[in-house]
């Protein structure tokens, strides 16, 4: 089947099986490896983007739902010379070791900054972020960049 | 994940003519429970039908002390609305956000998952779930483990809640995955006083001797000494069934406390 959605403010058609999951559009036929598979179960987050403004998880969503929707991956937000303030957070915080599940952890804190309202606390972050697992830090440097970006967002 | 043919009907009457013409068809709203089984293979329908696109079947509305929300309404709406506080609570709970921002009221329902939050609810607020040929009273409509009283192509289009006094929902959640190992909610309205319990039985029922109790006196003490019976909870890896039993006194009292 053909599916017509936008992805990163650019216009896509793409042509894929019934069965094709969201992040293998993204993947496969869109070539945006950013977005990462880090689990079988939709609990891990590493392939969280924003779907018409909100965070999902690409693996938990069929390609035909996403037709017709306004995608933004982690390739959308930001480039190596202009970071988005939420990269440039991870970075200056050292909220990251191995980055497998970083750009999930991104996207989910966008959106929960965004959502925020600016009035976010450690618990509300640590709860915003519970769909996201990260192997590596153990949180506690993630939780000090989403809350620093919330003051420079 | 086997092949499927994925339909997208803009109607309901289009998707009640999809599944009655699929050799075995599944209808798909959020995604959030039956992707996942699709894609560990544990179901091969022939045809997957996505509600997603039929229009009227989201929202919460408030009409005359009754609270409606449509059945394809995601849990992240249901916690951001101020109809029935406790409601919005238990929907704040459940999962994580990005399950929140796709799963629904009705795929939930439909599931009847023993661990999921919303059956408390339906139980405690004395819900009628509305579908495509009837309404359905709580009472009737959960019929044991992952079943419910739903025909065969029947949609979830939209479930009424009695708005309460007071109400508070209490869990305690399974800590990897946010289900309830068991769910209490108490609700005080103006005709009754109702304890909803998910998590420890086959599905979700009223805990009737907490609710004679609560009504002589609405006061977590009350609860003292009234137990209810564990013989037939769940017992699995996450709760013995006499640990659930334990739960359900322990979380009646919590959430009595808090509106007392
Ligand atoms: C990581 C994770 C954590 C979760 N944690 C919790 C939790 O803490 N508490 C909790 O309660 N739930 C939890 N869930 C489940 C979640 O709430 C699901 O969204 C919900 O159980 C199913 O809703 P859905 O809209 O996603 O349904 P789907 O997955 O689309 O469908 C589920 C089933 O219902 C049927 N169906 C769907 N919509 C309708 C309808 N309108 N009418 C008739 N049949 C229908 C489908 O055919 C399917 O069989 C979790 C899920 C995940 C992935
Ligand atoms: S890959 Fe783990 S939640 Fe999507
Ligand atoms: S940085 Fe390695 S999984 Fe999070």
């Amino acid at each position: 089947m053909e599916i017509t959605l936008t992805v990163n403010g650019a216009a896509k058609a793409v042509d894929v099986p019934d069965n094709a999951l969201l992040v293998d559009v993204l993947r496969e036929s869109l070539g945006l490896t950013g977005t990462h598979v880090g689990c079988d179960t939709s609990q891990c987050g590493a392939c969280v983007v924003h779907m018409n403004g909100d965070a999902v998880k690409s693996c938990t969503v069929l390609a035909g739902q996403a037709d017709g929707a306004d995608v933004t991956t982690i390739e959308g937000i930001g480039n190596p010379d202009d970071l988005h303030p939420m990269q440039e957070a991870f970075r200056d915080n050292h909220a990251l070791q191995c980055g497998f599940c970083t750009p999930g952890m991104i996207m989910s804190a966008i959106d929960l900054v965004q959502k925020g309202g600016g009035a976010l606390d450690e618990a509300a972050v640590r709860d915003g972020l519970e769909g996201n697992l990260c192997r590596c830090t153990g949180y506690h440097n993630i939780v000090k960049a989403v809350l620093a970006a919330q003051s420079s967002m | 994940m086997y092949q499927f043919n994925y339909h997208r009907p803009s109607t309901l009457e289009e998707a009640v003519g999809l599944m009655s013409g699929a050799e075995d068809g599944v209808y798909l709203s959020g995604g959030m429970t039956l992707i996942p089984t699709l894609k560990q293979r544990l179901a091969s329908p022939s045809d997957v039908i996505d509600l997603g696109a039929i229009p009227g079947l989201t929202g919460v509305t408030v009409n005359d002390g009754t609270v409606s929300v449509g059945g394809m309404t995601r849990h992240a709406e249901v916690a951001a609305s101020d109809a029935i506080p406790a409601l919005a609570d238990l929907a704040s709970r459940i999962g994580d956000a990005h399950v929140r921002n796709r799963g629904t009221i009705g795929g939930s329902l439909a599931n009847s998952d023993p661990a999921a939050d919303y059956p408390a609810a339906v139980v405690a607020l004395c819900g009628t779930v509305h579908t495509t040929t009837r309404s359905i009273a709580a009472s009737d409509y959960f019929t044991g483990l992952f079943e419910t009283a739903l025909h065969d192509g029947e949609i979830v289009t939209s479930v009424d809640f009695c708005m309460p006094d007071v109400a508070a929902y209490e869990k305690f959640p399974n800590p990897a995955s946010r289900y309830a190992v068991v769910g209490v909610m108490v609700a005080r309205c103006p005709g009754c006083i109702c304890v909803g319990v998910t998590g420890a039985g086959a599905c979700a029922f009223r805990a009737a001797a907490m609710e004679e109790a609560l009504a002589a006196d609405f006061s977590p003490g009350a609860l003292d000494g009234v137990s209810v019976d564990h013989s037939e909870f769940n017992s699995d890896i996450h709760a013995s069934a006499e640990f659930r039993g334990h739960l359900v006194g322990v979380l009646a009292k919590r959430a009595v406390a808090r509106i007392a």
